[in-house]
C-alpha cells in the first residue's frame, strides 16, 4: 500500500525547486503539482522536466484538479501577501498548508520541538517561521528544556548570495518573526533576532550564535546534554547541522555556536538557510503522512478518494 | 589644497560610535554633560545611540547602562542648537526603533547597512523620509568595495529616499586617495542635492587627513568624535579636526578653544582606558578589520590565551562584516581547540 500523500509546490522559484529536488526523494510524500504565475518561468520549465503537472495560473489554476489527483499537502514558498489567499482556498478544499513565507496565520513548527503536537492536531496551516529561526529556535529550547531561560538571542549570519529580494526588502520580518519564534518555540521568555549579511567570496557557510540567559545558574551538564540530543535531532533531517563550538558558559549565559550546511541540491551548499527551510517543510509534511499512515491523525473526509 | 570658505556639517560620534570604547557604559549624566559641552562649542549634530545603533541592546555586541529611549529623551531636550541623530542597522533595529527615536526628537536618521548590501535598507530610509527625518544612507566598511561597486550602492540608497550618503571607513584602512576616488564618483553621479558624508576611524592616524580628503573631493559632512572616543583607536579626533579647518578657512560654526575644553576636561576623563593606536588597533587599520572588534579580541585575549592581534588578522583574512563579533569568541575557542590537539 503507498502511503504517500500528494503534495502541491507553490512557487517555483529557488525555495520551491529545492523542496522540489528533496521531495522526490521522500519515502511518505509524492509531488505532483508545481505552481507558478510566470508562463516562462524557468522553475516551472524545470518542474516539468521533473514530470510534475504545473500552471502559471496562480493556486487558482490548480484548484480544480486538488480532488482528483488528490492532493493533501501544499508547500506554499511564495510571499506573505499571497499567502493568506493561497491558504483559504487550498485548505476548504482539505489540503494542509505548509507556509515557508513570514505570513504566520498558522502557529510556527519547528520540526523537533513541536510538529508532533501540530500533527496530532492536525493543524491545517502551520508556518516554518524563517530560516534563522529553524536554524537556532532548537538549540534555545535545547536549554530552556533543561531550565528556565530569561532571554534567548540568537545571530543569524548568512552569505549574500543566499538573500533573496523579498527578505532585502522586508528584513524587519525576519527579526520580528524570528524573535516571537525564541519566544513562543524556543521557550525564552524574550527574544531577539539579529540577521547579518556578508558578502564574502567564496560565499560563506550559513553560522549560528545562540545566547541564552538563564533565570539560575546553568546546570551544565545537563544542558550540554540537551544541546547535543537536539543537535542530532535537527541533523535527522538536515544533516549539516553542525555544533562548531560550545556550549560554553559564563555566568548565567550560555552560548553556542552552530553551522548550517546544505545538502546542495539545487541552492548552493554554503545556502544552509534556504536548506533548512526546505528540509524543515518537507519534515514536516512527512510527519504529517506518518501520523495519517498509523492512524494518528484522519486526513479530512473526501468522497472522491 | 585650498578649501577656503567651504561650509561643511561636523557630526560627533563620542556618544555612539565612543560607546563602544566605553563597552556600552556611557551614563545618563555623562551623556548630558557631554551633549551640552558640545552643544555650546557649536557641534551642530550629535549622535546619541548604543554603539551598533538603534536595538543594538544585546549579549552580542554588550547592553547599555541606559535604554536608547532613556538616552535620546535625556539628550535633546536640553540642547539649545544641536540637533541629535540616530543610527540604525537593518537586521537589528526595525521601523519600531525608528519611530520611538523620531518621538524623542532625532531629526537625523542614519540607515546603516555594509557597503555592498545596500537593498536592506529600504524600509527604514523610506520610512525616514516619511517621517520628514534627515536621512541618511551609511555604507559601512567602503573600503571593501571599489568606487564603481560603491556608488551602485549609493544609488539605491538615494533612489529609497536618503537625501545623504557616507562614505564609511569602518575599520580604518583608507588612505587619502582611497577616500577621494569613492567621495569624488558619487559626488559626479548623485543628486547635486544629494549631501555626502565621510566617517573616520584613527587607527592608522589618517582620520583628518582623510576627512579633508572627502571635503576636497566634494563631500560636506564630516563625522568627528569629540576627544577622539570611538571604536578602535577612535575617530577623527574633532577639536584636531575643528583646529585643521581653522586654519585652512573651512567653515564649521565650532569654537576651536571650546572644543578642546570639552575633549580635555568632559571626555578624556570618562574613558576606560587611553583610547589611541596600539598594537591591536593598529592592526584593524593595517588589516581593514571592523574597528568595534577591538575590545572583544582583548576579552578573548584574555580568557582564551590567545593574541588579540593574530585574532584580528583571522577575522580579517576571512572577510568578517560589521556585526559579526560573535566569531571572535568562536575563532578564539577554534584556536584552543587547535592547539589542544597538536
Amino acid at each position: 500500500m503507498n502511503n504517500k500523500l500528494k503534495a502541491a509546490i507553490i512557487g517555483p522559484g529557488n525555495i520551491g525547486t529545492d523542496l522540489l529536488m528533496k521531495a522526490m526523494r521522500s519515502d511518505w510524500i509524492e509531488p505532483v503539482w508545481m505552481v507558478g504565475v510566470e508562463p516562462t518561468s524557468e522553475g516551472l520549465k524545470r518542474a516539468k522536466g521533473f514530470g510534475m503537472k504545473t500552471t502559471s495560473e496562480g493556486v487558482d489554476g490548480m484548484l480544480a484538479h486538488v480532488i482528483e489527483d488528490d492532493i493533501r499537502i501544499a508547500f506554499d514558498a511564495t510571499s506573505a501577501y499571497v499567502h493568506a489567499e493561497n491558504s483559504r482556498k487550498l485548505n476548504e478544499l482539505g489540503v494542509i498548508m505548509i507556509d515557508l513565507t513570514p505570513a504566520a496565520i498558522g502557529p510556527f513548527c519547528v520540526p523537533p520541538i513541536n510538529l508532533k503536537a501540530h500533527a496530532h492536531k492536525l493543524e491545517m496551516n502551520v508556518n516554518m517561521v524563517t530560516c534563522g529561526g529553524q536554524a537556532t529556535i532548537p538549540m534555545v529550547a535545547a536549554v530552556s528544556q533543561v531550565q528556565p531561560v530569561d532571554y534567548g538571542e540568537i545571530v543569524a549570519t548568512v552569505a549574500s548570495q543566499s538573500v533573496g529580494p523579498g527578505t532585502r526588502m522586508n528584513i524587519d520580518e525576519f527579526t520580528r518573526t524570528t524573535s516571537a519564534g525564541v519566544e513562543q518555540v524556543g521557550g525564552a521568555k524574550k527574544g531577539k533576532a539579529i540577521i547579518i549579511i556578508n558578502p564574502a567570496e567564496p560565499p560563506m557557510i550559513m553560522r549560528d550564535t545562540i545566547h541564552c540567559l538563564t533565570e539560575d545558574e546553568p546546570d551544565q551538564k545537563a544542558i550540554t546534554r540537551s544541546v547535543e540530543a537536539m543537535v542530532e535531532a535537527v541533523q535527522e533531517y538536515v544533516p549539516g547541522y553542525k555544533l562548531v563550538n560550545g556550549p560554553i558558559f559564563d555566568g548565567n549565559r550560555v552560548s553556542i555556536f552552530m553551522e548550517v550546511e546544505g545538502l546542495g541540491d539545487f541552492l548552493p551548499k554554503y545556502s544552509g538557510n534556504l536548506d533548512i527551510m526546505t528540509a524543515a517543510g518537507l519534515r514536516t509534511a512527512e510527519m504529517f503522512a506518518e501520523e495519517a499512515a498509523s492512524g494518528g491523525i484522519e486526513l479530512p473526509v473526501r468522497a472522491a478518494a | 589644497m585650498d578649501l577656503k570658505g567651504r561650509k561643511i556639517t561636523v557630526h560627533d560620534m563620542s556618544l555612539r560610535d565612543g560607546m563602544h570604547a566605553k563597552q556600552h557604559q556611557i551614563t545618563i549624566e555623562q551623556m548630558k554633560s557631554v551633549s551640552q559641552g558640545l552643544d555650546d562649542a557649536g557641534v551642530p549634530l550629535i549622535e546619541v545611540t548604543h554603539g551598533d545603533g538603534l536595538g543594538g541592546a544585546s549579549v552580542q555586541w554588550g547592553f547599555p547602562a541606559a535604554s536608547d529611549e532613556e538616552y535620546l529623551r535625556a539628550v535633546i531636550p536640553d540642547l539649545m542648537q544641536a540637533k541629535v541623530s540616530a543610527l540604525l542597522l537593518p537586521g537589528v533595529g526595525t521601523v519600531d526603533h525608528l519611530k520611538m527615536a523620531a518621538d524623542c526628537g532625532i531629526s537625523t536618521i542614519r540607515v546603516a547597512t555594509h557597503c555592498t548590501e545596500a537593498d536592506v535598507s529600504l524600509q527604514h530610509i523610506k520610512a525616514g523620509r516619511e517621517m520628514g527625518l534627515d536621512t541618511v544612507g551609511f555604507l559601512m566598511m567602503a573600503h571593501m568595495s571599489e568606487p564603481e561597486q560603491l556608488l551602485k550602492q549609493g544609488l539605491l540608497m538615494e533612489s529609497y529616499g536618503a537625501n545623504c550618503i557616507y562614505a564609511t571607513d569602518s575599520a580604518g584602512y583608507m588612505l587619502p586617495d582611497d577616500v577621494t576616488a569613492r567621495i569624488s564618483l558619487l559626488r559626479e553621479h548623485l543628486q547635486p542635492e544629494t549631501e555626502l558624508g565621510f566617517h573616520g576611524h584613527h587607527n592608522l592616524s589618517m582620520g583628518v587627513a582623510n576627512s579633508l580628503a572627502a571635503v576636497e573631493a566634494g563631500a560636506n559632512r564630516i563625522d568627528c568624535a569629540c576627544g577622539g572616543m570611538g571604536a578602535g583607536a577612535g575617530n577623527t579626533p574633532m577639536e584636531v579636526f575643528i583646529a585643521v579647518c581653522e586654519r585652512m578657512g573651512i567653515e564649521t560654526g565650532v569654537d576651536v578653544t571650546k572644543i578642546a575644553d570639552v575633549a580635555e576636561d568632559l571626555v578624556t576623563p570618562i574613558m576606560d582606558f587611553p583610547v589611541r593606536i596600539d598594537r591591536n588597533s593598529l592592526t584593524l587599520g593595517y588589516a581593514g578589520v571592523y574597528s568595534s572588534f577591538l575590545l572583544f579580541a582583548r576579552r578573548a585575549e584574555e580568557k582564551y590565551g590567545v593574541s588579540a592581534r593574530e585574532l584580528l588578522l583571522e577575522m580579517g583574512r576571512r572577510k568578517m562584516v560589521g556585526g559579526q563579533e560573535d566569531m571572535i569568541e568562536d575563532m578564539a575557542l577554534t584556536m584552543v581547540k587547535e592547539r589542544q590537539a597538536s
